[in-house]
């Protein structure tokens, strides 16, 4: 499996404050990426930088064997990269198909609008929003602006999608619906890199997990060896056993 | 593709219905009426382009007006040019201009784009004033000659009318295709979100300084044709700030956003002004109700009069667009 | 080259003015982000308040300025009520052109009543003489008064109740409010104070120039200058930016035509604007 994401020794600042220090890792294709740790831990921020809202004070991304440290977030959709944001940003005057449409025209197939359309219904039928086409973006439920936000990043056709808390507000539900579109997204050849605090699905999901702390790097591996590393119980998750807790199907 | 949109053919049903009216019987004051109806329009249609579909306030549009009519008189009067070719190379420098400029001024947001553009109108207007070829503060006046290549002054008139026409007509047009195309659809995500665009994949700094540059040509045209009609140019006839207010009046007053808006909202504040400038009220007080008259929309119908239409008859907007 | 000073210290003087005026607008942006375009229409109607005032009572202009700044609240709390409670919250553009409008109908109104010839007001301190420059009296209480308003604004912020009040919902008007002050009772307080600064600077400007209805254009632009230096939010930033505006002014007029000066102050706006989005002192709010 080659390396799709390669993040290198990436850091940010804003001022005197340090978001994000000396990061590194790497997401290959086909794969599903946790990212979790503490609020403020950078992992926003992170996002940030990938996919160019942010310069990079030091380090490099490569995206599909491009460097693409420095692009601007439009290029990078181009080039496959694709996210959603933790608070929703629909367009609000615009209807569902019309918001999910722009992600289809100016994604990776830069498609023409009738294209575009076709693209954006089946998009929208996949997330479960078919027959919300015509609505306008405003009056959606939270959770069906969390799914506006996933369908607008999936019709941009990318190789790569960056979730940041998509399951953030959901009653269980919600979140069990969430949890098996991520899942076909990936079964679809698309790899996830997902911000989650929801750890049963992080531990549901993941093919590996990243956490971050303070802005750094704490571990890296497969769930079951992170969630049990000491420095990773003291940080975020509390107790060591949590995990099991949450995850056990009773 | 354009030609299925319903409202196309309604435009050009205006277009010939400013032609015709005035045109039978030869009733050059209805035509005098008409022309000011016509630039109206093309000035709102065209600064919808720029607060309407990308939701980028421009206070100081009336600049490419001012100075397409300061080219376009220059190139009739001081190089004796054909009157259609003055007014289109008018239109490609002025859109010049605007894109250059745009590119700096457009990467402000919001409130900061709109006081820059105030600006751009007062730099303009101080420039020209101390600008010798274009004679400075005295400005340029028309020799009668000029006429002369179109037929004599009473067919210069009507040419001139019938362009306009013919102008504000393709800046209804340019105003339908956009607002159906992918480029449209990029500037509406703009419009609702900057941010949220350019994650998107829309290159917004390139899309804004081509609307930017767009919404210029046309008003820079009819400048310079509406400035050789009337014969003479000055830095304050050219860069009146209360045309730009009214712009935006007219704009807000049809319905931002729309083409029929800013078509309606011309004609009816056109209208407005008239009656009020002719009426013993003194001319001041225009601008207490045209004040008031945007006080009015923003309060309590932000989407003017055909958003008002739109919400009793949802289906009229797929025709009357 | 001692013209230049002299006309240096009077653009440092003239300058306290525009630092008051723009503290106004400064204000009004800080705590409710909205941009009040009627500006410079309040600073006209502060200009004729003190030609009225002044006309009917003869009473020295300076002291004058305190009917002045009660006035201007009284304007101010109107305006509040009349265009911009409406649009707090809006979209940026509801709130620039609501305000837009009243300022249209205030200068409609003021022309019609006013018409466009200029007015004076006649109260003339006696000046101070160095040497062989005189610097008018005006200009000195002027600046004086700007910075004695300046000072007590900068106290009312940070020692009354209702200052503090202000300043928090500045920062976040949710938490505010969720602390229990009524954010509406703040912002109407706040722009009225903005809105009498903008008088009182219109006041203060009437005993130093002749002027019209339509003079307060000229010193809204060199508010939002000002502002966009300053940043927002720091009254004393504005005060200080005010004054090397005029600074500014005082060393470029001996050399180039009044007419250019717009020009100039048009062009640092938009250079500061790109060059520096956080304003040289303090904080920019998002517009």
């Amino acid at each position: 499996m080659n390396s799709l994401l390669e993040v290198r020794g990436v850091s940010k600042h804003f001022g005197g404050l340090v978001a994000v220090s000396d990061v590194s890792f790497s997401i290959a294709e086909g794969e599903i990426m946790g990212l979790i740790g503490p609020n403020g831990a950078g992992k926003t921020t992170l996002f940030n930088v990938v996919n160019g809202v942010y310069k990079a004070d030091q380090g490099s991304i490569t995206f599909a064997g491009e460097d693409i440290t420095g692009y601007s977030p439009d290029k990078v959709v181009h080039l496959g990269l694709a996210r959603t944001h933790q608070i929703v940003k629909p367009l609000n005057d615009l209807t569902v198909l019309e918001n999910v449409t722009v992600g289809a025209c100016f994604g990776r197939e830069y498609l023409d609008k009738a294209a575009a359309r076709k693209v954006a219904s089946e998009v929208l039928q996949r997330v479960g929003l078919g027959d919300r086409a015509d609505t306008v973006a405003r009056s959606l439920t939270i959770a069906g602006k969390k799914r506006l936000e996933v369908a607008r990043a999936l019709a941009a056709k990318p190789k790569l999608l960056l979730l940041d808390e998509v399951l953030a507000g959901l009653n269980p539900t919600e979140v069990a619906t969430m949890i098996e579109l991520v899942r076909t997204i990936r079964d679809s050849g698309v790899s996830v890199l997902m911000i989650e605090h929801l750890m049963q699905a992080i531990m549901s999901l993941s093919d590996r997990i990243v956490v971050l702390n303070l802005g750094r790097k704490l571990a890296e591996g497969q769930p079951d060896e992170v969630v049990h590393n000491p420095d990773v119980v003291e940080a975020y998750l509390g107790f060591p056993d949590i995990v099991d807790k949450l995850t056990r199907t009773d | 593709m354009i030609l299925r949109r319903p409202f196309f053919w309604i435009i050009l049903l205006i277009a010939a219905g400013f032609i015709y009216a005035p045109l039978h019987g030869n009733n050059v004051s209805l035509r005098e009426d008409l022309i000011l109806v016509a630039i109206a329009i093309i000035l709102a249609s065209n600064l919808n382009l720029m607060i309407g579909y990308t939701g980028y306030v421009n206070f100081g549009h009336i600049v490419f007006y001012g100075l397409g009519g300061y080219v376009g008189l220059y190139l009739t009067t001081v190089r004796a040019w054909n009157l259609v070719l003055s007014a289109l190379v008018a239109g490609v420098v002025v859109s010049l201009c605007a894109f250059l400029f745009g590119l700096a001024i457009l990467r402000l947001r919001g409130a900061y784009f709109a006081l820059a553009t105030i600006g751009i109108l007062q730099a303009v207007q101080a420039f020209v004033s101390n600008f010798d070829p274009w004679g400075r503060s005295t400005g340029m006046y028309l020799s009668f000659n000029s006429y002369q290549s179109l037929g004599g002054a009473r067919r210069a008139l009507w040419i001139t009318y019938f362009l306009i026409i013919a102008v504000m007509a393709l800046s209804m047009i340019v105003s339908l295709v956009i607002k159906n195309s992918k480029f449209g659809l990029g500037l509406f995500a703009i419009r609702e979100d900057e941010d949220a665009a350019v994650v998107l994949g829309v290159n917004a700094t390139m899309y804004k300084a081509i609307i930017y540059s767009v919404s210029a040509f046309l008003p820079a045209v009819a400048g310079a044709l509406m400035f050789f009609k009337n014969g003479m140019i000055d830095p304050s006839i050219a860069f009146e700030y209360m045309l730009s207010l009214e712009g935006i009046v007219m704009l807000m007053l049809g319905g931002q956003g729309s083409v029929i808006g800013a078509a309606l909202g011309g004609t009816l504040y056109e209208k407005l002004r008239s009656y009020l400038l002719t009426s013993p009220v003194l001319s001041n007080f225009h601008l207490v109700i045209a004040g008031g008259l945007l006080l009015m929309v923003v309060l309590f119908a932000p989407g003017g009069l055909i958003g008002w239409v739109y919400r009793l008859v949802p289906r009229a907007r797929k025709v009357i667009e | 080259m001692s013209g230049v000073l002299a006309s240096m210290i009077d653009g440092v003087l003239v300058g306290a003015v525009y630092g008051l005026a723009a503290m106004g607008l400064s204000l009004i942006w800080g705590v409710m982000d909205v941009i009040n375009l009627t500006h410079g229409a309040m600073i006209a109607l502060g200009m004729f308040c003190m030609y009225l005032l002044f006309a009917a009572t003869g009473i020295n202009a300076y002291l004058l300025l305190l009917p002045t700044i009660g006035i201007g609240l009284l304007l101010g709390f109107i305006v509040y009520w009349m265009a911009v409670h409406w649009v707090v919250g809006r979209s940026m553009l509801m709130s620039l052109l609501s305000t837009f409008a009243v300022n249209m109908m205030v200068i409609g109104i003021g022309t019609a009543v006013w018409s466009t010839s200029p007015y004076n007001v006649n109260f003339v301190l006696p000046g101070i003489t160095l040497g062989a420059y005189t610097f008018t009296g005006n200009h000195i209480a002027a600046a004086i008064s700007a910075v004695v308003i300046a000072l007590a604004l900068q106290l009312f912020l940070y020692q009354t109740r209702t200052g503090k009040a202000i300043r928090a919902v500045a920062d976040n008007r949710e938490a505010a409010e969720l602390m229990g002050i009524s954010s509406t009772a703040v912002l109407s307080i706040a722009f009225a104070i903005g809105i009498a600064l903008a008088c009182t600077s219109g006041a203060l400007v009437s005993t130093l120039f002749p002027f019209t209805i339509l003079s307060g254009g000229v010193y809204q632009l060199k508010s939002f200058v000002v502002t966009i230096l300053a940043g927002l939010g720091k009254p004393f930033g504005a005060l200080v930016a005010g004054i090397l505006l005029g600074l500014l002014e005082g060393v470029v007029t001996p050399f180039i035509a009044v007419s250019w000066i717009p020009l100039i102050e048009f062009g640092l706006f938009v250079v500061v604007l790109v060059a520096f989005p956080q304003g040289i002192f303090g904080k920019r709010a998002t517009a």
